[in-house]
């Protein structure tokens, strides 16, 4: 009798442990394949809540972008800071910061790449690291 | 004909827009409230009134959430069951669909829906925060993604994909100031010029603080009941033809589009089927211009105009007082101001008075269909609502 290895749980938390572990992490639904990233628990195709742990290459480009200047207090003393939204294989996409490229180099297309090793974890709730985008 | 009423406005409130010191939430509706009773004084809302929805987006502005009961024991209806409801900066669109809901059920013959919001008592870093809480919090405000940092992106990929320019967003501000600047509860009434615009500082590349709508204190009360029944309170009915509200993605990365909100689209879809109209038949509209980018969306998502030609619109001079389709004859979120919660409604109360020709100076000529567009955060809620007047 084959007892199923236990497998980490789809929830957001995990996805940022992941990526914590190096990792960037999501969600395939084992009935349609539709891939969901950040994972859930539903699909929102097919309905199911049955997923697998995929990984996807840290590699993508940029689909849009901001540089904001008037920032939430928690924020303020990294203004201006780069906002943009990645998109990886298969059309997976997420937000997230952008550093060490000027605000004259950024172009709708250009390549990034995560990166996974950034600054300490807040030390309030949520206790996750924080990756952001460089350019590759 | 087009379609059959769904339920009647029978009298509407609006407190002026601005700031209000010294005065809670509650007091601010109280305002609205009064000239709503006062403008029908056929009905006596104690007893008549059996349901309440409060739009209300945030408690961390006065520490005073449960605003349902809050509102209802302040305009001297206690008893009544009185709800919050809460969609953002769609929170009074969300209400006066769910009062459609409860007027339509037959619980409640008549019915409260309205809105209010007490802000600009707290700084703009705070106001900022307490607004971006409508986001996808783990993947936006985690990374220090902001409201107008949301909208910069969709103006980004909207400048990338169609060639849409700053100056066409400036356009907006300079015509809904315009707007403003002829209504007395508008927050600033005041015209500004298109360099005002272009010269303000960035807050979020592309978008300029006159690229912003104001942060403002006001509420705003609507009082709907059966049409069958509309005629007892009074002889100018606005009747609601149609109603749609949905929802997309909460976070802006997960949407098939940056440059038009599914939201939007679906919520229309469903008003304009139950109005049976299409969009040239609508002779004014208000629309959610937080950003001058959204209203300029918000154009080509009702079918004002075809995909990706906004910006042109805007050149034409077609949503200008006068023109073909004036939007946001109000001032709009731009100039009115934006008391999130009470926003919805308080579009509603414009095109009630435009349908019954009381907007003074803004007065659309012979308007008998006008249209409500309300969002909520970056568009994860939208709703729609068509007005006619059969007179």
């Amino acid at each position: 009798m084959s007892i199923p290895l236990p497998v980490e749980p789809f929830t957001i938390e995990q996805f940022y442990k992941f990526l914590q572990q190096g990792k960037l992490m999501a969600g395939i639904c084992q009935k349609c394949t539709k891939i969901h990233m950040p994972p859930r628990p539903f699909c929102d195709k097919c309905g199911s809540q049955l997923f697998s742990w995929v990984n996807i290459s840290g590699k993508g480009k940029l689909v849009t972008y901001t540089v904001i200047n008037i920032a939430p207090q928690e924020f303020q003393d990294l203004t201006p800071y780069t906002i943009g939204i990645v998109e990886f294989a298969g059309g997976l996409r997420i937000p997230g910061m952008i550093q060490d490229v000027t605000q004259e180099q950024l172009k709708i297309g250009m390549p990034l790449v995560i990166n996974f090793d950034t600054c300490s974890p807040p030390q309030q709730w949520p206790f996750w690291q924080r990756y952001y985008f460089k350019s590759l | 004909m087009n379609g059959k009423p769904l339920v009647s406005i029978i009298s509407a409130g609006m407190s002026k827009f601005g700031k209000h010191e010294g005065s809670l939430g509650r007091e601010i509706f109280s305002q609205a409230a009064a000239e709503a009773f006062n403008r029908c004084p056929k009905l006596d809302p104690k007893k008549e009134v059996k349901a309440m929805f409060i739009g209300h987006m945030g408690e961390s502005y006065e520490h005073q959430g449960h605003m349902g009961a809050t509102i209802a024991d302040w305009i001297g209806m206690r008893g009544v069951a009185a709800t919050r409801v809460e969609a953002a900066c769609g929170s009074s669109g969300a209400a006066l669909r769910t009062g459609i809901y409860a007027v339509l059920s037959g619980l409640s013959d008549v019915a409260i829906v309205g809105g209010v919001e007490k802000m600009t008592h707290r700084t703009t870093a705070e106001v900022t925060e307490y607004l971006a809480m409508a986001a996808d919090y783990p993947f936006e405000q985690f990374h220090g993604i902001t409201f107008p940092g949301l909208f910069a992106m969709m103006a980004t990929a909207h400048m990338h994909s169609y060639g849409t320019t700053e100056q066409q967003f400036g356009k907006i501000a300079v015509k809904n100031h315009h707007h403003g600047s002829l209504n007395p509860k508008a927050h600033m009434q005041k015209e500004i010029t298109l360099e005002t615009v272009l010269s303000s500082k960035y807050v979020a590349w592309p978008l300029k603080l006159f690229d912003c709508s104001l942060i403002s204190d006001g509420a705003s009360c609507i009082i709907l009941t059966k049409p069958e029944i509309a005629n007892k309170y009074t002889d100018q009915p606005v009747h609601i033809i149609g109603t749609g509200q949905a929802t997309d993605a909460i976070g802006l990365y997960e949407r098939e589009s940056f440059t038009s909100l599914r939201s939007t689209k679906l919520a229309a879809e469903e008003a304009y089927k139950l109005a049976n109209i299409t969009p040239d038949k609508v002779d004014l509209a208000e629309v959610h211009d937080c950003f001058t980018i959204a209203e300029l969306i918000h154009y080509e998502d009702l079918g004002f105009c075809k995909e990706g030609e906004g910006g042109k619109l805007v050149d034409s001079g077609a949503t200008t007082l006068g023109g073909k389709i004036p939007v946001n004859t109000s001032g709009g979120l731009k100039s009115k101001g934006h008391p999130v919660g009470a926003t919805g409604t308080a579009q509603a109360y414009e095109i009630y008075l435009q349908l019954t020709g009381q907007a003074e100076k803004r007065q659309v000529k012979d308007a008998k269909i006008g249209l409500t567009h309300n969002i909520g955060g970056s568009g994860a809620t939208a709703a729609v609502h068509i007005y006619r007047n059969d007179q």
